[in-house]
C-alpha cells in the first residue's frame, strides 16, 4: 500500500463535501448560494488532489501504480483494490477536470431542488472515480452501479418535458446490460475458484484464468454487451439521444464526458484482458459495429432538427471511433481511441455546454429556431465554431490527432475498415458545418433572437480551459500519449498472445473438466471450502 | 538562416492573433500595420532563405528544421519539421510576395468593411497554413496546412456570412475539400504503412531505391494507387474535375479573397503537392496518365464553360480551373518545372486579373455582370491596362510570361516518354482549350472595357479609379505577368537570343533530379527535330490569335446581335454550357438527395421504428401487458381464487387420475 491513499482521497474528496450541503437550508438564496459554493470549491479540490495522481505516476513502469489493497471480505476474496495505470489515469483526470466545469455551469440553470442536485453530481463524481480506480471486480461492480442511480435522478428530476421516459429508457438500458455482466462476472470467479481452489475477486488474479472457449464467449458477450450498451455502440445506442435531450446541461456533458468513457474502458480493462480469446471471436463483429456507429451516428446526425440530438448522434460516431481504435489493437489505434476519449469528453462538452447556454436564454434546441446569431454573439459563435472544429477532426485540434491516430493504426491491419471509417471524417464536416450554418449565419431571421446576448464572464470562465486543451492536445499530444506508452503495450501484449495461446486444445480439455466438477457441493473437499466462506 | 524557417509561419500567425483578438478594439491601422507587416516580415524572411540557397553549392541546397516531435507512437513519429528546397523556396516566395501585395491591396477594398480586422485576421490565419503546406518536411505537417487553408477558404468564402448563399458557398468548399482530402489521407496510410515514414527526406530516398534494387517495379499497383489517392486530394483542392465545383461558387469571398486563395495561391496546392512528390508519380505511369486525362478534360471542360459566364468573377473562376488542368497536365507529362512554372506565372497574371475585377466592381458598386458593363478604359485607365496586360498573358502571346510557361506545357505534353501518343491527344485537347481561353478572355475585356456603357445613369456617374493601394498591387502584377516568363525561357528561344539560360530550370532541376533519371533509364525518348517545335510554338500563338480576333469580331462589332443569334441558333447547346453541363444538379440528384432521404431513413424509420418501437418498447409493452393480465387474478374477489383453487384441484386431479 502507498504511503498515501491518494486515489481515495481524490475518489472521497466530493463525499466530504456533500457532508456540509446536506445541513446547508436551501430556502433562501444565501443558503442556496453556499451550496454551490461548497460544491465547486469541493469538485476543484478534487481536481487539485488528482493533480498528485499525475504527478505520482511513473510512465515507465507498466502494471498499477499508487496502488491501494486493504483485506474487505476475506472469506469471498473480497478486497479493496485500488489503482491506476497510463490508461485510467487519463479518465480520471478528465473526470475531475469536467466535474468543476459541469458545477460551474449550472450555477443558473439548476434552480430546483438545488441541494439535491449537488449532492448527486458530487455522490456522481465519486462513483465515476472509483469506477475507474477499481481494480476488484467486486468493488468495480459496486462503483459501476451506483453510478446509474444518481444520473437516473438528475435526468428524471432535472430533466426536460420527456424526462421520465428518458430517465426510466436509460436506467433500463444500462441496468439490462450490467444484470448481465454480473451474471458472467460471478461465473468467472466461480471457474476460478474451480481452477485454483481460490475464491477472488482480484481483477489481477482474474487476469490469468483460463476458460473454456465457449464460456469465454459467453462471458465475454455478457460484459461486452453492458459496456457497448454504455458506449453506446449500434444498435444499443438509442438510449443515448433520448437521455442527452431530456438531460439537464450538466447532466449531458457528465454522461458525454465521463459516463460514455465506462464503456470503451470497460472493454480495455475488463471485457478484453480477461476474455482474450472471446474478444478475439467476437472482434470482426465488434469492428463492424464500429464501422456502422460511425457512419450511421454520422449520417443520423446530419437530419436532426434539434442541436443537442444531433451532437448526442455525433458521439454515436465519435465512440465508433474509439472502439474501432481498440478493436485493431495496434498502439496507434489503442492511443489514438484512448486520446479520442479525452478529445470527446472535451469537444463534446463543451458543445453541450455551449448549447446549454443558448437554450438558458432562448428555451429551444431547434436549429430552424436560430439563425444569423453570430452578430449578436459573436464570442460565443466564435467558440463554438472553434469547437466544431475540434469535434470534425480539423489539424492542431485535438480531435485531429485521435482520428488520425485511429485510422493509421487501423489501415495497418485493416484497410476496409479504416477506408470506411474514415468517410466518417466527410460525414462529421457535414452535419457540423450545415448545423453551425443553420444557427449562426445568415440574416437573424427569428426577431427573437435579435436580443440574445454575448456570453458572460462566468460561461467564459468554464468555456477557456476546454479550449486550452482543444490546442493543447492538439500540438503536443506526446504529453498526454507518453503516459499511455507502457501501459497501452502491455495491455496489447496480454490481449494479444493469451488470444493465441492454443485456443481449441484448451477447449478440449477443459470441457470435460467440468463435467466432473459440475457437481461442486456433492465434492467434500469443495464443501469444505463452501463452509469456510462464512467464517 | 536555416533557424529561421519557422519565422514564415510564426508572423503571420501572431498577425491572425493579434487581429484577432485585439483588431477589434485597436482600430483599422493597427490592423492595417499588423495584417500587411507580418506578410511582408514573412515575404522578407523567404528572401533572405532564397539568397542563401542561391548562395550554396546545389549539394546543399536543402534546408530543414525541427520544430518538436509531435506525435510519436510506437512505429509512427512525426515532427514538426519544416523542410526548404529550391521548390518550396519558389512556392513560398510567391504565397508571402503575392500575399503581401493582396494585402496591401485589401486595405483599400475593404476600407468600408465594418469587419476590417476580422478580414485580416482570416488572411494572415490564411498565409500562416499555406506556409505550413509549402514549408512542412513531411505530408503530416503539409496535410495541417492543407486543411487549414480549406478552413480560412472557408471562412473568408462565408465572410459575408449574413448572405446565405455565402455561408452556403463557403460550406460546400469545406465539404467538397474533404472529400479529397479523405483521400489524400488514405494515400498518406498507404505510403506509411509500405515505407514506414511520411517524412520526404526519408521517403523519396527510399522509394527510389527500392525501385533502383527491383523492390518496387514500374507501374506497381502500390504506387498508383498511392498516387491516384494522394491526386483525390487535388482533385479537391485544386479544383479538378469530378470535384471542381466548389471553386466557382466560392467567388462569393471578397474579391481579394478570390485573388489570393482561389486563383494564385491556395489552389495550386494540389500541384505543388504532385511536383512535390514527383518520384512517386514518376515511378506510375498508370497515374500519371489519368492524372493527364482529367486535367485535360478539367481544361477544356472549365475553358468551354467560361465562354458563357457573365458574372465577370465567374469568368476568372472558371478560367482559373482550366489554367490549374494546365498545370496538373505540366506536372502529369513529367515536366514538374514546367507545372510549377505555370503556377508561378498563373499566380502573377491571375492575381493581376482578379485584382483588376475587384477594381472594376468597387467602381461598379457591388456590380459584377459584364453585360451591364462596358466603356470602362476610360474611367479607369490603370486598371484597363493592367488588365489588358494580364489578359495578353493568359492568352499565351509571345514575350508576355504565360506564353512561356504554357507554352512549355504543351511542348512536354507532346514529347511525353512514357506514352508519345496519348501524350499528343493532350496536346491537341491542351492546344484547343489554349484558343478557348484566348477567346473568353478578350470576351471578358472587350465587354468589361470596350464599347458603350450599359449600366444605369447612377453607376456610371460613380465610376471611378481605384486608390494607390489597389492600383500600385496591380502594377506590379502586371509587370510580373509581363516579364515573368523571362525566367524560364525554353532553350530553342534561349539560344537565339545568345545563349540566353532557362534559369527557372536549372534552378529547380535537383528537386526532379531522380525523377529525371529514371526517365532516362526507363524510356529511350527520341527527340523530334528543332523545327517541329518552332512549329507547335507558331501553331499555339496562331491559335491564341485567332481566338481573339473572333472575340475582337463578335463581342466588338457584332455585339450584342451576333451573341444572341448565336445562343437561338443552337439553344440545346447554349444551355448546356451556360449551366455549366447541369453538374451541380447531377450530384444534387445523384448524391446528396439519396444520401439526405438515407439518412432520414436510417433515423425515422431504423432507429425509431426498427430498434425504438420493436426492440426496445416492444419487449416493454409486452411485459407490461403480461403483467396487467395476470394483475386481473388478484382482483381480491374471494369467488375467483375460489374458483382457482377448484381449477387447480381438477387439474391435480385429473393428472393423478389420468397420468397414473
Amino acid at each position: 500500500m502507498a504511503a498515501s491513499p491518494i486515489l481515495s482521497y481524490v475518489t472521497y474528496l466530493p463525499l466530504l463535501g456533500i457532508l456540509p450541503i446536506i445541513f446547508i437550508p436551501q430556502n433562501n438564496e444565501n443558503g442556496k448560494g453556499l451550496i454551490k459554493s461548497i460544491s465547486l470549491v469541493t469538485s476543484l479540490l478534487a481536481f487539485v488532489a488528482s493533480l498528485r495522481i499525475y504527478y505520482g505516476f511513473n510512465e515507465h513502469v507498466a502494471g498499477f501504480q499508487l496502488v491501494e489493497q486493504v483485506q474487505w471480505i476475506a472469506s469471498y476474496g473480497i478486497s479493496y483494490f485500488f489503482g491506476v495505470d497510463g490508461i485510467s489515469l487519463w479518465l480520471a483526470l478528465l473526470t475531475t477536470f469536467l466535474t468543476p466545469i459541469t458545477i460551474l455551469s449550472t450555477w443558473k440553470a439548476v434552480e430546483k431542488r438545488v441541494k439535491e442536485f449537488h449532492i448527486a453530481v458530487l455522490f456522481l463524481e465519486t462513483a465515476m472515480l472509483g469506477t475507474f480506480f477499481s481494480l476488484d471486480l467486486f468493488l468495480f461492480y459496486i462503483f459501476w452501479e451506483l453510478m446509474l442511480i444518481p444520473m437516473y435522478l438528475i435526468i428524471g428530476v432535472w430533466g426536460g418535458e420527456r424526462r421520465i421516459y428518458a430517465a426510466v429508457k436509460f436506467f433500463l438500458f444500462t441496468a439490462f446490460g450490467s444484470l448481465l455482466m454480473l451474471i458472467a462476472l460471478i461465473g468467472l470467479v466461480y471457474f476460478n475458484f474451480d481452477a485454483t481452489g481460490k475464491i477472488t475477486f482480484n481483477l489481477l488474479e482474474l487476469y490469468n484464468v483460463r476458460l473454456p472457449f465457449f464460456f469465454e464467449a459467453m462471458f465475454f458477450a455478457a460484459f461486452a454487451l453492458a459496456f457497448a450498451i454504455k458506449v453506446p455502440m449500434f444498435p444499443f445506442h438509442t438510449w443515448l439521444p433520448d437521455a442527452h435531450v431530456e438531460a439537464p446541461t450538466a447532466g449531458s456533458v457528465i454522461l458525454a464526458g465521463i459516463l460514455l468513457k465506462m464503456g470503451a474502458y470497460g472493454f480495455i480493462r475488463f471485457a478484453m484482458p480477461l476474455f482474450p480469446d472471446g474478444s478475439a471471436f467476437f472482434s470482426p463483429l465488434i469492428i463492424l459495429l464500429s464501422v456502422i456507429g460511425i457512419i450511421y451516428g454520422a449520417m443520423v446526425a446530419m437530419v436532426q432538427p434539434d442541436i443537442k440530438k444531433l451532437v448526442a448522434y455525433s458521439s454515436v460516431s465519435h465512440l465508433g471511433y474509439c472502439m474501432l481504435g481498440l478493436y485493431v489493437l495496434t498502439p496507434q489505434g489503442v492511443e489514438g481511441s484512448i486520446l479520442q476519449m479525452l478529445n470527446h469528453g472535451i469537444s463534446t462538452g463543451a458543445l453541450f455546454l455551449l448549447v446549454g447556454i443558448i437554450y438558458e436564454k432562448r428555451h429551444t434546441r431547434m436549429i430552424s429556431e436560430y439563425g444569423g446569431i453570430a452578430k449578436v454573439m459573436p464570442i460565443y459563435s466564435t467558440i463554438f465554431l472553434i469547437v466544431t472544429l475540434s469535434s470534425i477532426g480539423l489539424p492542431t485540434t485535438n480531435g485531429f490527432i485521435g482520428e488520425f491516430l485511429i485510422l493509421v493504426g487501423t489501415f495497418m491491419v485493416n484497410k476496409t475498415a479504416a477506408v470506411l471509417a474514415a468517410t466518417g471524417v466527410i460525414l462529421g464536416a457535414v452535419y457540423m458545418l450545415w448545423m453551425v450554418q443553420r444557427v449562426f449565419y445568415g440574416k437573424i431571421t427569428n426577431p427573437k433572437n435579435e436580443k440574445l446576448t454575448d456570453i458572460n464572464l462566468r460561461e467564459f470562465c468554464y468555456l477557456f480551459p476546454l479550449l486550452v486543451f482543444v490546442f493543447w492536445i492538439g500540438l503536443f499530444p506526446n504529453f498526454f500519449l507518453e503516459k499511455m506508452h507502457v501501459s497501452v503495450n502491455s495491455f496489447i501484449k496480454q490481449v494479444k498472445t493469451e488470444s493465441v495461446t492454443e485456443k481449441h486444445a484448451e477447449t478440449q480439455k477443459a470441457l470435460p473438466k467440468l463435467t466432473l466438477n459440475e457437481n461442486i457441493f456433492s465434492n467434500p473437499k469443495n464443501q469444505n471450502k463452501i463452509l469456510n466462506f462464512g467464517e | 538562416m536555416e533557424n529561421l524557417i519557422y519565422l514564415i509561419p510564426l508572423f503571420p500567425f501572431i498577425g491572425f492573433l493579434l487581429n484577432g483578438i485585439l483588431g477589434n478594439r485597436f482600430g483599422k491601422s493597427f490592423v492595417t500595420y499588423v495584417g500587411c507587416g507580418t506578410v511582408g516580415l514573412s515575404f522578407l524572411i523567404s528572401l533572405g532563405l532564397f539568397f542563401e540557397i542561391l548562395g550554396r553549392s546545389p549539394e546543399a541546397r536543402v534546408l530543414n528544421q525541427v520544430l518538436w516531435s509531435w506525435i510519436a507512437v510506437d512505429t509512427l513519429s512525426i515532427d514538426l519539421a519544416f523542410m526548404v528546397d529550391q521548390l518550396s523556396v519558389v512556392m513560398i516566395m510567391v504565397v508571402t510576395g503575392v500575399g503581401f501585395l493582396i494585402h496591401i491591396y485589401s486595405t483599400g477594398y475593404m476600407h468600408h468593411d465594418k469587419s476590417y480586422w476580422r478580414f485580416f485576421a482570416y488572411l494572415n490565419m490564411f498565409v500562416f497554413f499555406m506556409s505550413l503546406l509549402v514549408l512542412g518536411g513531411n505530408y503530416i505537417v503539409m496535410f495541417v496546412g492543407w486543411e487549414g487553408v480549406g478552413l480560412a477558404s472557408y471562412l473568408l468564402i462565408g465572410f459575408w456570412y449574413e448572405g446565405m448563399p455565402n455561408a452556403d458557398a463557403g460550406k460546400k468548399a469545406f465539404v467538397v475539400n474533404r472529400i479529397g482530402d479523405f483521400g489524400f489521407v488514405i494515400g498518406l496510410f498507404l505510403l506509411f504503412v509500405n515505407f514506414g515514414t511520411l517524412s520526404y527526406g526519408e521517403l523519396f530516398p527510399k522509394v527510389a531505391h527500392a525501385f533502383e534494387s527491383g523492390a518496387l517495379s514500374m507501374n506497381s499497383p502500390l504506387m498508383i494507387a498511392a498516387c491516384l489517392l494522394l491526386f483525390v486530394g487535388a482533385t479537391g483542392k485544386s479544383a479538378q474535375i469530378p470535384l471542381y465545383v466548389w471553386l466557382p461558387d466560392a467567388m462569393a469571398g471578397p474579391t481579394p479573397v478570390s485573388a489570393l486563395i482561389h486563383a494564385a495561391t491556395m489552389v495550386t496546392a494540389g500541384v505543388y503537392m504532385v511536383a512535390r512528390s514527383n518520384i512517386l508519380f514518376t515511378i506510375a505511369p498508370t497515374a500519371l496518365m489519368i492524372v493527364a486525362g482529367i486535367a485535360a478534360l478539367t481544361a477544356l471542360m472549365a475553358a468551354t464553360i467560361g465562354i458563357l459566364q457573365n458574372d465577370i468573377k465567374k469568368v476568372l473562376a472558371y478560367s482559373t480551373v482550366s489554367q490549374l488542368g494546365y498545370m496538373f497536365i505540366g506536372v502529369s507529362m513529367t515536366a514538374y518545372t514546367a507545372g510549377v512554372f505555370h503556377l508561378m506565372t498563373h499566380a502573377f497574371f491571375k492575381a493581376c486579373l482578379f485584382l483588376c475585377s475587384g477594381s472594376v466592381i468597387h467602381a461598379m458598386g457591388g456590380e459584377q455582370d459584364i453585360r451591364k458593363m462596358g466603356g470602362l478604359y476610360k474611367k479607369l485607365p490603370i486598371t484597363y491596362i493592367t488588365m489588358l496586360l494580364a489578359t495578353i498573358a493568359i492568352a499565351g502571346i509571345p514575350p508576355f510570361s504565360g506564353f512561356f510557361s504554357k507554352d512549355e506545357i504543351l511542348w512536354k505534353a507532346f514529347t511525353f516518354p512514357y506514352a508519345p501518343v496519348f501524350g499528343k491527344v493532350i496536346w491537341f485537347i491542351g492546344a484547343c482549350g489554349a484558343g478557348i481561353t484566348a477567346f473568353y478572355m478578350f470576351r471578358m475585356i472587350f465587354m468589361t472595357f470596350h464599347g458603350e456603357f450599359r449600366g444605369d445613369e447612377h453607376t456610371r456617374h460613380h465610376l471611378h479609379e481605384s486608390p494607390y493601394s489597389m492600383t500600385v498591387p496591380l502594377m506590379i502584377l502586371a509587370f510580373l505577368s509581363v516579364v515573368g516568363g523571362f525566367f524560364g525561357v525554353p532553350h530553342i528561344i534561349g539560344e537565339q537570343l545568345g545563349h540566353f539560360p532557362n534559369y527557372f530550370e536549372e534552378f529547380l532541376h535537383p528537386v526532379f533530379a531522380s525523377s529525371h533519371n529514371i526517365i532516362h533509364h526507363a524510356v529511350h525518348a527520341t527527340h523530334p527535330p528543332v523545327f517541329v517545335e518552332w512549329g507547335l510554338m507558331g501553331l499555339s500563338v496562331l491559335i491564341a490569335v485567332t481566338g481573339i480576333t473572333i472575340a475582337y469580331n463578335i463581342y466588338m462589332k457584332k455585339y450584342p446581335a451576333l451573341p444572341a443569334k448565336l445562343a437561338e441558333d443552337y439553344s440545346d447547346h447554349y444551355k448546356l454550357i451556360y449551366n455549366k453541363y447541369f453538374v451541380d444538379e447531377v450530384y444534387e440528384l445523384l448524391i446528396v438527395k439519396p444520401f439526405y432521404y438515407l439518412s432520414r431513413f436510417f433515423w425515422k424509420v431504423v432507429d425509431v421504428i426498427g430498434i425504438d418501437t420493436y426492440c426496445v418498447n416492444g419487449p416493454g409493452k409486452v411485459i407490461y401487458q403480461f403483467g396487467e393480465w395476470i394483475g386481473r387474478v388478484h382482483n381480491g374477489y374471494l369467488q375467483t381464487y375460489g374458483s382457482f383453487v377448484v381449477v387447480g384441484l381438477l387439474v391435480i386431479l385429473s393428472y393423478i387420475l389420468i397420468i397414473q
